[in-house]
């Protein structure tokens, strides 16, 4: 599927939504980190449940904080005062406070250093037995990807909107994903037709 | 009848017509409470008064009210109007922890919000805090980071009615529906004694 053509919206069956979604039936008032911002879809769907939904665009706070200073958007993400304030204000939270977490495609535009205490960050404010859902693009040698607002439309369906090009700040490959949720309980990748690559990962 | 004019003469006059919504609105009054205006995009003033804080009001510290409130200024503090609408308006910057039986948001708020009914966030609105709600509508284009916890509306538990047991003389007269009432188990609660319970 060309994503680069989309204009508006577009739904896409997710296998690693269906496998997020089966752990967020076993029972009512789970906490439910969501990094695609807050949208009307996703919180009726979440809070159906009867969960909690903690939102906020990921991405709009990536670039506040190190797209507005002053320098390449990527080396700032190797000052530790910004990634220090970057963390403070996109992951403010005390540790295992979630059961479950929606990152979708949001890691793709974390330089390594940021990656790991991102994702170090994660694992903390994960509970064990928690599931994580990301994407990422697979197709390599090129320089912008596009992303979405990403909203949930049923237990494997999600509608991407909003689509926009932006520039990775690399490119996984299974191996340097596995390497990277190297200290979670697993991590299961989905296999689709299109250029994203579904995982869930185990806390 | 000779004397009627005289009568008119005599008969009190108002100084002044009182002023209509339209001469408040001339007058640039910050802080009101105004009847419906017509024509006005606030969905607070549909209905009944509502209460304004102009643009250039800021006000520091605690608000409650009993009349709906649309905050137009800027406000830090506490809002508490539990019966009533809070519509924080687009020019609005509200750092407060809200309370109200229903809250708008088309400016900027930050602080943790609780309905007992309904919180809107609509485009280009920015919230920032923790909503405890029956329900939300958050339009495509609003900024909101935060919690959402939805309250459930509280289900009115059944009265524990003690069914009378079956007599036989009873029974005799009274066909067995093989209803719980009837049947030994306690019965449902009547619509008038769930209505009764449920909060408004």
């Amino acid at each position: 599927m060309q994503r680069e053509a989309l204009v508006g919206s577009d739904t896409r069956q997710s296998h690693g939504l269906d496998q997020f979604c089966a752990s967020l039936e076993e029972r009512p008032g789970l906490s439910i980190l969501d990094f695609a911002g807050g949208s009307q879809a996703t919180i009726s769907f979440i809070t159906g449940y009867g969960h909690r939904l903690y939102s906020d665009d990921f991405l709009h706070q990536l670039d506040l904080c190190f797209g507005s200073a002053p320098g390449d958007f990527f080396e700032n993400q190797s000052n530790p005062l910004l990634v220090s304030k970057f963390i403070e204000n996109a992951l403010p939270f005390a540790e295992e406070s979630f059961d479950g977490a929606l990152v979708w495609d949001a890691l793709q535009f974390l330089s390594p250093a940021l990656l790991q205490t991102v994702v170090t960050r994660l694992y903390g404010v994960l509970r064990p037995g928690s599931s994580l859902l990301a994407m990422f693009h697979t197709e390599e040698r090129i320089d912008t990807i596009a992303t979405y607002a990403y909203r949930i439309q049923d237990h494997r369906t999600v509608q991407m909107t909003a689509p926009a090009q932006r520039r990775p700040a690399q490119i996984f490959s299974n191996r340097s994903l596995e390497k990277m949720f190297q200290d979670f309980h697993s991590v299961k990748f989905f296999l689709t037709r299109d250029r994203l690559r579904e995982v869930i990962v185990r806390r | 009848m000779w004397n009627r004019r005289k009568e008119e003469e005599n008969a009190p006059k108002p100084v002044s017509a009182p002023p209509t919504s339209s001469e408040f609105a001339k007058e640039g009054i910050p802080m009101s409470t105004l009847p419906t205006r017509s024509g006005e995009p606030h969905p607070d003033l549909s209905r009944g008064t509502s209460a304004v804080l102009g643009k250039s009001v800021i006000v520091k510290g605690e608000i409650h009210g009993r009349e709906d409130l649309t905050i137009d200024g800027e406000v830090e503090g506490t809002i508490e109007l539990q019966e009533h609408r809070l519509t924080i308006g687009t020019n609005a910057k509200v750092n407060a922890t809200v309370k109200a039986r229903e809250i708008v948001v088309l400016g900027t708020l930050h602080g943790n919000v609780e309905t007992r009914d309904k919180v809107e966030i609509r485009k280009e609105a920015k919230l920032v805090g923790d909503i405890r709600t029956a329900r939300i509508v958050i339009e495509d284009g609003a900024y909101f980071k935060g919690t959402v916890d939805i309250i459930r509306a509280e289900t009115p538990k059944p009265q524990a009615v003690v069914a009378p047991k079956p007599q036989p003389v009873a029974s005799a007269t009274v066909p067995n529906t093989g209803s719980p009432s009837t049947s030994g188990r306690p019965a449902p609660p009547s619509i008038a004694a769930a209505g009764g319970d449920i909060k408004r």
